[in-house]
């Protein structure tokens, strides 16, 4: 934990106010990459759950895509049985420690928490992270698992839904390997979410704890590539779930855009997040950010970049977004944390072009300002250039985090895969099964960017799957 | 981690690694790279692919020793292990029956040429060979390159072996019906290699060796202008078509980072040691 002062939380006057975490003071985080939420004490933690009322038809499981049995663990903390709380919350959850930190319970098992009707909801997140941060303290042991079934499962891409299908598939008694293209398992939890969101040690001890559960993790296997679907298929696999995600950066297609110091989001985060650049040199990959930060976009990610650009000396840091503050896209959870740091936002504006210095650098960015018509098709108000607007902007440095695409890679190798125009991979709804017998998909393959409870969920509903078709076959 | 089988030194700080990697080596093509890491705080360094032995389930590669990583990889001898090897990567090379092609390969991607060379021979095609180096001594792959090739030609910088620069492959163009140029090699030599085959209306293919990341597709490191549209070097090259490709971006993006891979180089020279030592693990 850090060593860094932490914000005294506010006691709950009633018990229609959560009890607050405690943070890392903004002023200092700002210049760290120590994580910023600090966590329940177990005091904090037992006021917490006794905000719980125990409700007879829970809101929060509805609406959580694991399934988690909310009120029951909520009462097990409550009674301080913390040890038994955590098994609760891993008969549906494997990575407790990651979803307690970034799962969108706002938008989920929070939103239809009875207590939040009348003031806040149970912070149910902060409680499934105390749980875990405590038995990872105390040292994580594997449940006992049930005979193998000599059935073998091939999971490609160790994200959130490959783990989660790994770890379900392999508490069922499958042999399963889980292949990574990177030198690192854990996908965008390792290359995308910043340390001081959530801890790159936190990630490997729950990789750990799949590997406990008995999945073997082979990283620099880019599946496409060094095998396709049906070599593994060959290799005596008998089925594959493919939770390869959207790692694939967009870009505007704007003037000057190929400038040095433009970066894809994904290329800023990668370089700071799993090369640990802001290491440099003791570790080996280099970043540079200038003075003046330009960030394009408004999602999780934009904050994210931001906030890492901020902590590698930017003396200042401008969120562009081409919409107003209410359509902003990212949790807004992550906004207030980066307007506590000092990320300013440019709302309704966009680039037009990047104009560079004589060695090849950006130094300039032509924006335009934008006005809200009508809705579009995501529901959200239309931006729509101002004729005559354009203004300059000075930077040194512009991080594009305006989304990501799926990876194509196996849909390019694998013959009679189904996909959609946007690249990502068919399934049928209930099942997860793709075009292919015995192939799975599940997560942001599948549905495009989303976040990491959602293919957490896929991965688990598609474990289901593949588990019922493996004791048939 | 993959155990080295063979290293050998080709030049001055140019050497060569045979890798045992099977599965790497059972879909490698000529044209592919793989990426390295040398430790758990290395950076992921693309190498093109000079070889693939299915039989010995072998990899072989050639880098110069320029920068901390290279270095610190020039340090590993035979029987040790590099901690990440992640391949193939890249599209394998067009390799067909194109009649006479015309190979040139300069400074350390002399290497990977040899692999290109043997293929286009192997595909029917006559094939003319040239290696290029600053100096004489930087040469390599003369004899396995000869024995290879209808004719084969050397040229230096300086004039100390061979042609003096390239302007006698002006010459080579005009003296007979070339169907194909494949170039490997700095920025500057692709250039001109491709600026001599445009007005001749001759296909050129140049491998590009832009800043890369990941290597396969993620970070967008290593973009380049082609034609007027931003391609990935990973994913959609590392060839492309000579005639169409925005080689000063490409210079100016591979320069991106010279200041902090010098402070690397540095740091890595005086406190080396411990890094080295770190790196075993």
């Amino acid at each position: 934990m850090s060593n860094a002062k932490a914000e005294q939380p506010k006691c709950p006057q009633d018990r229609w106010h959560a009890v607050e975490m405690p943070k890392q003071d903004p002023k200092v985080r700002a210049h760290n990459f120590d994580e910023v939420a600090l966590g329940y004490t177990e005091e904090q933690a037992l006021t917490e759950a006794a905000r719980c009322i125990s409700c007879p038809k829970p809101g929060c499981v509805q609406n959580c895509p694991v399934e988690l049995e909310i009120p029951a663990f909520i009462k097990l903390v409550k009674e301080k049985k913390f040890d038994e709380a955590i098994r609760k919350v891993k008969e549906k959850n494997s990575l407790p420690a990651i979803c307690g930190r970034v799962c969108p319970q706002e938008e989920q098992c929070q939103k239809t928490c009875v207590m939040g009707k009348k003031g806040q909801s149970v912070s149910i997140g902060r409680l499934e992270r105390f749980l875990a941060d405590r038995e990872m303290q105390k040292g994580v042991t594997a449940p006992q698992l049930p005979s193998p079934t000599g059935k073998k499962v091939a999971i490609v891409g160790a994200g959130p839904a490959g783990l989660t299908a790994a770890a379900d598939l392999a508490k069922l008694g499958h042999r399963v390997s889980v292949f990574e293209a990177l030198h690192l398992a854990g996908g965008v939890l390792v290359y995308g979410i910043p340390e001081f969101r959530l801890p790159k040690r936190i990630v490997q001890a729950e990789v750990d704890y799949i590997k406990k559960l008995g999945a073997e993790v082979r990283t620099d296997a880019l599946v496409g590539r060094l095998f396709t679907i049906d070599e593994l298929f060959k290799q005596g696999f008998d089925a594959v779930f493919i939770g390869t995600g959207a790692g694939l950066p967009q870009f505007m297609g704007i003037p000057g855009e190929n400038l040095g110091g433009i970066y894809s989001a994904n290329e800023f985060l990668i370089r700071v997040n799993l090369m640990k650049s802001y290491l440099f040199p003791e570790w080996d990959t280099p970043i540079r950010v200038g003075k003046h930060v330009a960030v394009i976009g408004g999602g999780n990610v934009a904050m994210d970049s931001a906030r890492c650009a901020l902590r590698l000396g930017a003396e200042e840091v401008c969120i562009v977004y081409r919409r107003s503050r209410e359509e902003l896209p990212a949790r807004e959870e992550e906004i207030l944390n980066a307007e506590e740091e000092g990320i300013v936002c440019k709302f309704l504006a966009a680039p037009l072009r990047y104009i560079g210095d004589k060695s090849g650098w950006v130094k300039e960015m032509e924006c335009i300002a934008m006005e809200l018509g009508p809705p579009d098709e995501s529901g959200r108000r239309r931006p729509v250039a101002m004729k005559g607007s354009e203004f300059i902007m000075s930077v040194d440095t512009v991080v594009v985090a305006i989304g990501r695409t799926p990876n194509p890679i196996i849909q390019r190798t694998t013959k009679g895969l189904e996909t959609t125009k946007y690249g990502t991979i068919v399934v049928k709804e209930e099942t997860g099964q793709t075009s292919l017998e015995g192939v799975y998909a599940g997560g942001d393959i599948v549905t495009g960017e989303a976040t990491v409870i959602s293919a957490m969920g896929a991965g688990k509903k598609a474990a289901k799957s593949i588990h019922k078709y493996l004791m048939k076959v | 981690m993959y155990k080295i089988v063979r290293k050998s030194e080709l030049a001055p700080k140019i050497k060569l690694f045979e890798v045992a990697a099977p599965d790497i080596a059972a879909k490698a093509n000529p044209g592919q790279f793989v990426i390295v890491k040398t430790c758990e705080n290395g950076e992921r360094v693309p190498i093109t692919l000079v070889n693939a032995d299915t039989k010995k389930g072998t990899i072989t590669f050639v880098f110069n020793e320029v920068g901390k990583t290279t270095r610190q990889l020039g340090l590993l001898n035979e029987g040790d292990s590099i901690l990440n090897v992640c391949g193939p990567l890249g599209n394998p090379s067009e390799i067909e029956k194109f009649g006479t092609v015309l190979c040139v390969g300069g400074g350390v991607m002399i290497a990977p040429m040899l692999f290109q060379v043997s293929a286009m021979r192997k595909a029917g095609n006559k094939v003319i060979t040239v290696i290029g180096a600053r100096i004489k001594d930087l040469l390599f792959f003369e004899n396995e390159m000869k024995a290879l090739s209808d004719e084969f030609y050397v040229a230096t910088d300086d004039g100390s072996k061979g042609y003096k620069g390239l302007d006698f492959l002006k010459e080579i163009l005009a003296k007979q019906k070339i169907d194909r140029v494949v170039a490997m090699g700095p920025v500057v030599m692709l250039k001109i290699v491709s600026e001599m085959t445009k007005p001749l209306g001759i296909k050129t293919i140049v491998t590009l060796t832009p800043i890369m990341v990941d290597g396969m597709g993620m970070c967008g490191a290593c973009r380049v202008t082609v034609a007027g549209k931003t391609k990935f070097g990973c994913v959609d090259g590392p060839e492309f078509d000579g005639h169409q490709v925005d080689f000063e971006e490409l210079v100016q993006r591979q320069r991106m980072f010279l200041p902090e891979e010098r402070l690397a180089a540095l740091f890595h020279e005086r406190i080396g040691g411990i890094n080295v030592v770190k790196c075993e693990g």
